[in-house]
């Protein structure tokens, strides 16, 4: 179960690829497919290691991806307990 | 596509105008790493957004003003310092910053960040250098390292590069900085750091010019730089800033180096004034509105 996931504005991507080399777990991947600029946005190959870091969206210069942590299932199921 | 589908928001959003993005920069110019850092820093903070403003210069990076949804200033050449210094004397609650590049904040304006930085005047200076006049057209700065290739210097540099962050410790400034476009976290906190702070504070960013700087040196695209960044670069806090010289191919000193309390220019200038200070109002439109109320 992933802890996180990204959300990639595909038509905002230059392509430069910050985001991929520096992922701490290297979710995400240049795709082959083009956007409306002719660059090769990411996309994520190993989706269930994302742990919603969001440093690929701190480093993104073109504000076109950002991670975000899913809410915490654990946490919410205890609260419920008690 | 995602975005919409999965009802998330990214806050870096908020504080950029919607309708001027993309951006104009490179792909894999670092200059819109900087702003992630800053935007995180600003939101971090929870600074008063209606009372920052942000002044630019002419520059790749003086495009930060335009993009950022803030009250922003778009100035001449190297002007960027002179003016937010006015915005600061004429409205001593703005928190005022300077973001610009180093062909505009150290070559063309070079004088008055000696300046600014010897008055202590309370605004945060963001300078990200390049290397190179970038959105000119690639000519040498004058933080461009000795016998690196140019438009203007097609047989290398003749000269050696300046140490901003050793020019505006010795003129005085109160924080001085520096790191790389790979150091996102870091800069975060640095720059927030420097946003609670009062007086001259100098934050300096190395980030990659690929279409110009690198290319005209065969270092690669801005991968190869960042990647480069991440092996040369030494934290080194509290440094002297005359042992941070950046030479071509050593080590890249990063880290916060100063750090120091200093009387700034507005607290000096009340002190030495003293009673005759009070004789301005310090809000004239709050009175006049008064006035106008007792009136009617």
């Amino acid at each position: 179960m992933p802890k996180g996931s990204v959300a990639i504005t595909t038509e905002r991507c230059k392509g430069c690829g910050f985001c991929v080399e520096f992922c701490p777990t290297h979710v995400l991947e240049l795709s082959n497919a083009f956007n409306a600029k002719g660059y090769h946005p990411p996309h994520m190959l190993n989706a269930e290691k994302c742990s919603g870091c969001n440093l690929c969206g701190m480093y993104c210069p073109d504000f076109a991806i950002f991670g975000y942590k899913y809410p915490d299932q654990k946490a919410q199921k205890g609260e419920q307990g008690q | 596509m995602s975005t919409t589908e999965l009802h998330v928001h990214n806050p870096v959003e908020d504080l950029l105008r919607q309708d001027r993005v993309p951006t104009i920069w490179c792909p894999g110019c670092g200059i819109g790493t900087t702003v992630n850092s800053f935007a995180h820093a600003l939101l971090g903070q929870q600074i008063n957004l209606q009372k920052t403003a942000i002044v630019s210069g002419i520059g790749c990076s003086g495009r930060v003003s335009g993009y950022m949804n803030l009250d922003s200033f778009h100035t001449t050449h190297g002007r960027a310092i002179p003016f937010a210094t006015g915005l600061k004397l004429a409205n001593p609650e703005l928190t005022v910053i300077v973001y610009s590049g180093d062909g505009d904040l150290t070559s063309i304006g070079g004088n008055h960040l000696i300046h600014a930085a010897r008055r202590n005047m309370d605004i945060m200076v963001v300078c990200v250098n390049n290397m190179i006049y970038a959105m000119t057209g690639g000519q040498a700065a004058a933080t461009t390292p000795g016998a690196s290739n140019s438009t203007t210097t097609p047989y290398g540099a003749f000269e050696p590069e300046l140490n901003m962050a050793q020019l505006v410790d010795a003129a005085g400034a109160c924080f001085v900085a520096r790191w790389t476009a790979f150091h996102v976290m870091q800069l975060e906190r640095t720059m927030a750091k420097a946003l609670k702070k009062k007086g001259f504070r100098f934050i300096e960013i190395l980030s990659p010019c690929p279409t110009y700087y690198q290319r005209k040196n065969n270092m690669g695209d801005a991968l190869a730089a960042m990647v480069d960044y991440k092996k040369r670069s030494k934290i080194k806090n509290g440094c002297p800033t005359w042992e941070t010289a950046l030479e071509p191919g050593g080590e890249i000193v990063v880290g916060e180096f100063v750090d120091r309390e200093r009387e700034d220019y507005l607290t000096r200038m009340r002190r030495q004034l003293g009673s005759h200070y009070s004789e301005f109002p310090p809000q004239p439109e709050e009175q006049e509105s008064e006035g106008c109320e007792k009136e009617c």
